[in-house]
């Protein structure tokens, strides 16, 4: 008897695995003192950095899968969302109960007042309906409605980028690095959007 | 214009002989201290360093375990200028700084400036005085004797520390150049020396950086020349081997590596201002009522003593950065909402 359905089976674990192992590194500096001179900064900054790269790393699933025909890449997309939302999550208690700590009630003031909380708060908020509707029981039920609801993905992305760049000072080197991921992410999509049209088109002609 | 000579520091009441914070030592440092030392293998010269933690500088330095690279300074007085907060570590004092040129990560100034040659060092005085020309910086030092002033530093981007520096007042130096009525302010410009400063090959900000104080501002007994921290000489990436310390305001005004200081009538052209004049003004006196239009400005990360510190950092952020007493009579009159 095997013990795993198929090869994809049989690796999702590892792949668990390997998501976590940024959170086991942050872990591993936080408790050996090695975040640095402003380790809370420190937390912030790594917490969310892999939030947002495991948030283009679904998005670049459909793309990969494309390019490499290999249609069971699909498969750990739902594992990738997942874990984009738990290091937002981490990324956000971080910000509220390490940050900010006693002045905790500041959170309110900076979510309505500060242009990049505010982005950044709301493209978490927008990741917990994803996160809530992501169990197989859930596609089922939702339908045509869980494919338009999870195009939610794309403003979150959005927002996400954006939150990173308006909370640099002067050097935007960094974030335009995954802005310009993001924008090559979507402009494969909408090349491949207008080949279909036009395909659609000719079919239409004839 | 009016020069302000006769406000007394008040940080702290004066009441017969000072004791700084730093000649108490707690058990728990000292005991440090002598595991530390002992861990360097000096055991024998532990009692020695123990018995002469006159300064605030030996403390911190001791605590962190790490040598202070850097020629010690003479200094002439302490404990005039104390803080009672814990100090930041020398370690994070010198490894945690925005000095651009040197490039725009905080731990990358401490790593790419060890290139930089901070001797020979001249600084050009111009504009509005009777006295301008070059001057070494063993001439511009040598009539003053070296002080001690522990004073806290407040980021612009909400974080704070606390600083031993060694310098000396700036207005005492200016004076000697004797400013004419012309003198309104004062602009100073930091070096620029590509082959040895590689954040200057990227253009994130409009290079030379340049800086400005009001006349009365530059005058204030508060405003520091400094030229060493925790008793030994400027590291580079600190702004060797000369820069400004304004307490009350931003950290960014304390401009490093001065080059040129000049007497001008007209408000002078300032770097961060000019790269976006609504988030940093001229004047960036620290206030938490005014907040940077992207952050809160109310409460700041305060980086400072030792150890395991992950929680309970932050800290109200006072206006002028706790040196109200001092300073707020410079603005009397203003809309500090208006001229932030």
């Amino acid at each position: 008897m095997r013990f795993f359905r198929d090869r994809v089976a049989a690796f999702k674990p590892l792949f668990f695995a390997l998501c976590l192992l940024p959170l086991a590194m942050i872990a591993w500096d936080t408790f050996a003192d090695r975040l640095g001179t402003d380790p809370v900064a420190q937390l912030e900054h790594r917490t969310g950095i892999w939030a947002l790269r495991l948030l283009l790393a679904t998005l670049a699933i459909t793309p990969l899968r494309r390019l490499t025909g290999r249609r069971e890449l699909v498969r750990f997309r739902r594992m990738l969302g997942l874990f984009a939302f738990f290091y937002a999550s981490v990324h956000l208690t971080t910000y509220v109960v390490v940050d900010l700590g006693a002045y905790w009630a500041q959170l309110g003031a900076d979510i309505v007042k500060r242009p990049y909380i505010t982005v950044g708060f709301t493209a978490w908020l927008l990741l917990v309906p994803l996160a809530l509707t992501s169990t197989r029981a859930m596609m089922r039920r939702l339908g045509r409605q869980w494919q338009r609801l999870h195009k939610l993905v794309y403003p979150i992305a959005l927002l996400a980028l954006l939150h990173f760049l308006w909370l640099v000072k002067a050097d935007h080197r960094e974030p335009l690095v995954y802005c310009a991921i993001f924008v090559g992410l979507m402009a494969v999509r909408v090349g491949w959007f207008r080949a279909r049209a036009r395909v659609g088109r000719v079919v239409e002609g004839a | 214009m009016p020069i302000r000579t006769t406000n007394r520091n008040r940080t702290t009441p004066m009441t017969g002989r000072q004791i700084a914070g730093s000649e108490i030592t707690a058990e728990a440092v000292y005991m440090r201290r002598r595991e530390a030392l002992r861990a360097f293998g000096l055991g024998a010269v532990a009692l020695v360093a123990g018995c002469s933690a006159d300064s605030a500088a030996e403390d911190g330095a001791a605590a962190t375990q790490e040598p202070m690279p850097g020629t010690p300074l003479a200094i002439a007085e302490r404990g005039k200028y104390v803080v009672a907060d814990p100090l930041t570590r020398y370690k994070d004092v010198t490894h945690y700084n925005n000095y651009y040129e040197f490039g725009t990560d905080k731990g990358q100034p401490a790593r790419t400036s060890a290139g930089f040659h901070a001797h020979p060092w001249n600084v050009e005085i111009g504009g509005h005085a009777e006295v301008t020309g070059r001057f070494t910086l063993e001439d511009l030092l040598k009539p003053h004797a070296l002080e001690e002033r522990i004073y806290r530093m407040r980021c612009v981007e909400g974080w704070s520390m606390v600083i031993p520096w060694v310098g000396i007042g700036l207005g005492d130096v200016l004076k000697r150049f004797k400013p004419t009525s012309s003198a309104k302010y004062v602009a100073f410009t930091t070096i620029e020396r590509p082959a040895e400063m590689p954040g200057l090959a990227t253009r994130i900000l409009d290079w030379p950086y340049r800086e400005g104080l009001r006349i009365d501002e530059a005058m204030h007994p508060l405003a520091l020349l400094a030229v060493g921290l925790y008793g030994r000489e400027l590291p580079n990436q600190n702004g060797a081997p000369l820069r400004l310390v304004v307490p009350w305001k931003y950290g960014f005004k304390g401009i490093k590596s001065i080059v040129k200081i000049e007497f001008v009538e007209r408000q002078p052209q300032t770097t961060w201002n000019q790269m976006a004049s609504d988030e940093y003004g001229f004047y960036s006196n620290v206030n938490p009522d005014v907040d940077h239009p992207r952050w809160s400005q109310r409460t700041e990360r305060r980086i400072a003593g030792e150890g395991f510190n992950l929680f309970g950092n932050r800290t109200p952020t006072l206006p002028f950065n706790g040196y109200a007493d001092q300073v707020a009579s410079l603005y009397a009159g203003m809309d500090l909402r208006r001229n932030f």
